[in-house]
């Protein structure tokens, strides 16, 4: 029997994290792989709603996320080859100018 | 059944079943090699032993005598822990196979599969059997990904590419092939499926179900996901060295191998159990008197009968066909199993629809 | 009981997995530090009663998204991070904002703490079919809509990743 608050907080932290690395991290490709923590932070607090008021539809939204996470990461992975063929470097403190 | 009788008998059984497969496996080795080296008009190893019997032991110590080297420049945490998780991996989807209906031993109802128990008028198993199945072939390429990786050589690190990509281009035939099944049996759990096909041998998915499309699919993108020949490009000696499992010697190549032989035993496994029935015996609708022992033992006797036959199948096509160049078999599993199995999909469920 | 300690367990590697994400220098510790969150959640849905959603999220996340971030990993040879000097409107901003956030949401999940209850294992359960006819009835245009999604998101990634002849 655990309270549904305690499936909210973990969520909630794990959102943070995921905030927290987007701001600290340099590195590209660690930034994508924050924001796939923050969207499984937010699959975490559909399902427990889903449970909380009973109702299907939460869990049918977190499938559509899936979705979205993973054409968003397809696509988003194809452009950090394509600048990391032109740049040669995949720190975002070095991708600062539209034009080399 | 309370919890702790549950993994009481789940742990014997785990180490009843693991001793049984692991024995399995060293002897399909054997058999592998006296099976190919007949068809090649050869012996085999029949040395060791009678008949060659003992020739699992010699290849055992073999393994455990050899020198363990790890090359400096390798990325020791991956490239120790990525053989484990392919074994660890395939040992796990033993878990979830039924191999028959429940025995009553001293007065507890125990069905014959790890995961299932019974409560109270009939054996309830994990509802997304199936699913799981698929999620830990998915999580299976991360063991051929990562030891290629942390070899940090270049054959390694190309062969595990084309490995992987291999193994993620068929998966999807593998998961839309098994879908014809679900539609007919209505359920992702493996022992309902298996139930689903009792009655007759016109019952079974293959025969009456008119799946064997889906069988043929199912076959050759298993052949795919385990990595063997037609489509053993990625670890063929005569290719890119060795592939993924260049650099690793003695006991981490024997857990390679031995993952890749559960995975055949696997594959065999649902093979059985979702196209022929599972343990039902092709002779059920004539209802043979049989005395109670037999029927207590026939369902796991007519289960290893057919799993034997899909594991004589894989070594037969071993020893038959020659194996598929990369660019081939990428477009044989996305030009032409693909489509397969969707018009598979298409013509079950409209099969289905008109029939009620 | 039993729920409390499996859930205080797979959150615990939740969270230790996404802090060692944050923590670690090299982008392949942190994919499988990601790997190991999204297993830990999938054991989550199972116990709030997801099951088809704990699968789709072993077998799509875990097992083809994370596979797809290794491989970049791998054919891009990403190194150790290189320390180099953040932004500091990313810094001096975003940190505070954080918190601040974080306190709020804390506030507003225990203010209601009490009206939220709790959460049985086996008290909500969604057979794999009740959550293929929710989504073939009324989520029906929106499940059209995502395989467009994906469609045009294969051909995007397809013509990105081009070499230019």
């Amino acid at each position: 029997m655990v309270p549904l608050s305690w499936y909210l907080t973990l969520g909630a932290i794990l959102f943070a994290i995921g905030v927290a690395a987007f701001l600290v991290k340099r590195n590209i490709i660690t930034i994508f792989m924050s924001i796939e923590l923050m969207l499984n932070a937010v699959n975490l607090t559909f399902v427990a709603f889903a449970n909380h008021w009973h109702q299907v539809s939460g869990q049918v939204f977190v499938f559509f996320v899936m979705v979205v996470a993973a054409a968003e990461a397809a696509v988003g992975l194809a452009i950090i080859i394509a600048v990391f063929r032109t740049r040669e470097t995949l720190n975002v403190d070095q991708v600062n100018l539209l034009k080399l | 059944m309370s919890l702790t009788t549950y993994i009481i008998f789940a742990i014997i059984k785990l180490a009843i079943v693991l001793f049984v497969l692991l024995t399995a496996v060293a002897y399909i080795v054997l058999l592998e090699r006296k099976v190919v080296a007949r068809m090649q008009n050869r012996w085999g190893p029949n040395r060791v032993g009678p008949f060659g019997l003992l020739q699992p032991l010699a290849d055992g110590a073999k393994f455990i005598f050899k020198e363990d080297i790890i090359p400096d420049s390798v990325y020791k945490p991956l490239y120790i822990a990525a053989p484990m998780i392919a074994l660890i991996l395939a040992l796990t989807s033993i878990s979830l196979i039924p191999f028959g209906e429940n025995w009553k031993i001293a007065g507890y109802h125990v069905p014959l599969e790890i995961t299932a128990f019974w409560n109270g008028n009939s054996i309830q198993d994990i509802n997304i059997g199936l699913l799981i199945i698929l999620g830990i072939t998915s999580i299976g390429v991360y063991g051929v990904a990562l030891s290629g990786w942390s070899s940090n050589s270049k054959y390694s690190l190309l062969g595990s590419l084309r490995a992987s990509a291999q193994l993620m281009s068929y998966e999807l035939s593998l998961g839309l092939s098994l879908v014809g099944v679900l539609l007919i049996s209505g359920s992702l759990s493996l022992r309902q499926i298996v139930d689903s096909q009792g009655g007759s041998i016109v019952n079974w998915n293959f025969f009456g179900r008119l799946q064997f499309i889906a069988f043929f699919i199912y076959i050759m993108a298993a052949y795919a996901e385990t990595n063997r020949i037609p489509f053993d490009l990625p670890e063929a000696e005569t290719e890119l060295v060795a592939g993924y499992h260049t650099e690793y010697s003695s006991m981490k190549f024997a857990m390679f191998f031995m993952a890749e032989y559960c995975n055949m035993v696997t594959v065999a496994c649902l093979a059985t159990i979702l196209f022929f029935g599972g343990w039902h015996s092709p002779f059920e609708a004539l209802h043979i008197a049989a005395p109670a022992l037999w029927i207590a033992i026939s369902p796991v006797f007519w289960f290893v009968v057919k799993v034997f036959f899909f594991i004589f199948l894989y070594i037969w096509i071993r020893g038959t066909l020659p194996r598929f160049r990369y660019d081939q078999l990428m477009a044989f599993g996305w030009k032409f199993l693909l489509p397969l199995s969707i018009a598979n999909i298409i013509v079950t469920s409209l099969v289905l629809a008109l029939r009620s | 009981m039993l729920h409390q300690v499996l859930f205080i367990i797979f959150g615990v590697v939740c969270v230790a997995g996404a802090l060692n994400l944050l923590l670690q220098r090299h982008p392949i510790n942190s994919a499988l530090s990601l790997i190991v969150v999204m297993g830990a959640l999938a054991l989550l849905f199972l116990l709030l009663g997801a099951e088809f959603v704990a699968a789709v999220q072993v077998i799509v996340y875990a097992g083809a998204v994370m596979v797809l971030f290794v491989f970049v990993i791998m054919l891009l040879n990403a190194g150790v991070e290189e320390h180099t000097r953040g932004s500091r409107v990313a810094i001096f901003l975003g940190i505070p904002g954080l918190i601040a956030f974080f306190i709020f949401m804390c506030w507003a999940i225990g203010s209601n703490g009490s009206a939220l209850g709790q959460a049985r294992i086996g008290s909500f359960y969604v057979p794999t079919q009740e959550l293929g006819i929710a989504l073939f009835r009324e989520f029906l245009l929106p499940f059209e809509v995502t395989s467009v999604l994906i469609l045009i998101a294969i051909m995007g990634a397809v013509v990105l990743a081009r070499r230019e002849r």
